[in-house]
């Protein structure tokens, strides 16, 4: 079998960890065979290729295939899929903008965020913000899946696959790239972190949001928040775990003034350990944290930041 | 200008997830439904562009099971003039998959020549995440998928999307596909006066079978399972014990 798996590129540069966690589930389907498509490819072409388990790695490079836009990318996919019996991304929000309408232009289902592969035609998938797992086999002549990253080991490097380069479509007339607005950080990227704090509406107010950065400053770790905290304006949309935001299973995950809403636990209960800060004893994150500290998080974070 | 919405019945948000013993789904026989919470945003976005004068009229559309009238009714209430009922399905456990949802929303678009499409980015049942994206390849549309701001202006949409690593604003050609996310707005309760409205706002009966589109599922269940429980752990007195804990018996810092 041959699987063609769309690589997260990103203004050029491609997201190693999302891409080499893919691969891993990939690679369990059959070859692998890496698409860097963006305005600029090459170089996550070439680092693509270093993937442990990639066979090949097709760059296209072209203005169509900028900024994200999904008409582009999808119709250069489907040029490719007679070659593939399987073609899958990682769950970015990306790969979940671009994959079902490749999917619709294929005539089959898409399989989305799947947590686990069974066989070839057979997966599991996290479905009601986690709380059931489902294993669906595809009936489909050809699948397309995204993988949710956070249930894979990323595969290592040391591999030298070869990089052809391949045409990219024409513009889209359908749409078109106005702004992006990025947050630059020098923290570690949410889904990929060894440690995430993240904070909930408890916090108040973005300024005392800035205790939770500090705690994760001082741990090396990522900032996460609560739907709450993201739709009260403390936190920006991309720190948000939960079932509609993130998924993140780190070694650690402190939860800080959460209450533990299903919708946020679908997006860290796979945390190896998971700490919670929550001064009402009665909130049902305590039920899924390994250790749990009832104390007003005004005092209690802060203290944490000092000692640690 | 008219809007179409489609509209997903699915568990309320609120209800505890039960997996049935047999494997094979999730038990949803007297339990609270509710519309699916993307596409109530959905709608209150397509009842603000008409408040704005940017569109004439709200036609709201469900696929699945004859109860789904019921949330028809609730986005009626809300403020859409019409509906259409799609009965695809008789069992209120049966999930009609997004392409087979697409496929029937690309009739309705041809009937209805809508200008605009605006969809939740997901149903909170099967989080596939995939609706809006089908039907804008279906009929060859933009489309502008997890939209936190809209700005409809002429013959296009300026949208802005909640991506990974912050927002991108792209402009999308009109008709379009909009798939809204959590925060474009906050939906309206629909009062009682308009709810006792909503009864008499026509809602028209279809089946999957007039728009000749097989439903049957591409996806076979082969069993669902309850996750993998995560036991309760220890209450730790102090930051000092939790440090303790973290350092010592976790390992983790």
């Amino acid at each position: 079998m041959a699987v063609l798996l769309l690589a997260e590129v990103t203004s050029g540069e491609l997201n190693m960890d999302a891409t080499a966690k893919a691969v891993t589930a990939a690679g369990k389907l059959g070859d692998v065979t890496v698409l860097c498509a963006g305005a600029s490819a090459k170089a996550a072409a070439d680092q693509a290729a270093t993937i442990s388990g990639v066979a090949k790695v097709l760059c296209a490079e072209g203005e169509s295939l900028g900024h994200r836009l999904a008409e582009a990318t999808a119709e250069l996919i489907v040029g490719l899929a007679g070659d593939y019996s399987h073609i899958v991304a990682p769950a970015t929000t990306d790969a979940k903008n671009i994959m079902p309408r490749v999917a619709a232009m294929l005539d089959v289902m898409v399989i989305s965020d799947a947590s686990g592969v069974v066989d070839a035609d057979t997966f599991e998938r996290p479905i009601y913000a986690g709380n059931a797992i489902q294993t669906v086999k595809s009936k489909d002549a050809k699948k397309v899946v995204t993988f949710r990253t956070s249930s894979f080991e990323a595969a290592g490097t040391g591999g030298s696959a070869a990089v052809e380069t391949v045409a990219a479509p024409g513009a889209s007339a359908l749409s078109s790239w106005v702004e992006d607005k990025v947050a630059a950080s020098d923290r570690p990227e949410l889904t990929s972190a060894g440690i995430v704090v993240s904070g909930g509406r408890a916090l108040g107010s973005s300024e005392q949001f800035a205790l939770i950065e500090g705690l994760a400053d001082k741990l090396g770790a990522a900032v996460g928040a609560s739907r709450a905290a993201v739709d009260s304006g403390y936190a920006p949309n991309d720190w948000q775990v939960g079932q509609t935001g993130k998924v993140v299973a780190p070694e650690l995950y402190i939860a800080v003034g959460i209450s533990g809403a299903i919708q946020h636990l679908a997006g860290m209960k796979d945390s190896k350990v998971i700490v919670a800060i929550n001064k009402d004893e009665e909130a049902p994150i305590f039920q899924v944290a390994d250790y749990g500290l009832v104390a007003d998080l005004f005092d209690a974070v802060p203290e944490l930041t000092g000692k640690l | 200008m008219k809007v179409l919405v489609p509209v997903k019945r699915v568990i309320d948000y609120n209800v505890k997830v039960r997996v049935k013993a047999d494997g094979s789904g999730v038990d949803l026989a007297n339990v609270k439904m509710s519309m699916n919470p993307f596409d109530e945003i959905a709608v209150e976005e397509a009842i603000r562009l008409k408040e704005a004068g940017k569109a004439e009229e709200i036609v709201a559309v469900s696929i699945g099971v004859k109860q789904a009238q019921e949330t028809l009714r609730t986005a009626l209430a809300m403020g859409a003039d019409r509906a259409i009922l799609v009965v695809a399905a008789d069992d209120v456990h049966t999930d009609i998959e997004p392409l087979a949802v697409a496929k029937i929303l690309a009739k309705v678009v041809e009937e209805e020549q809508p200008g605009l499409v605006l969809c939740g980015k997901q149903a909170i049942d099967n989080d596939m995440n995939a609706t809006g994206q089908m039907l804008s390849a279906l009929l060859g549309w933009s489309q502008a998928t997890f939209a936190s701001e809209v700005s409809v202006e002429g013959d296009a949409a300026v949208v802005t999307r909640e991506v990974d690593g912050g927002l991108q604003t792209i402009k999308v050609k009109m008709p379009a596909i909009i798939s809204v996310d959590l925060r474009l707005n906050e939906p309206r309760y629909a009062s009682l006066p308009n709810i006792m409205k909503a009864k008499k706002k026509p809602l028209d009966e279809k089946t999957a079978a007039d728009y000749g589109v097989d439903v049957t599922p591409r996806l076979e269940i082969v069993t669902t399972t309850e996750p993998e429980a995560r036991k309760a752990g220890v209450k730790v007195g102090s930051v000092d014990e939790l440090i303790s804990k973290l350092k010592e018996e976790a390992g983790v810092i």
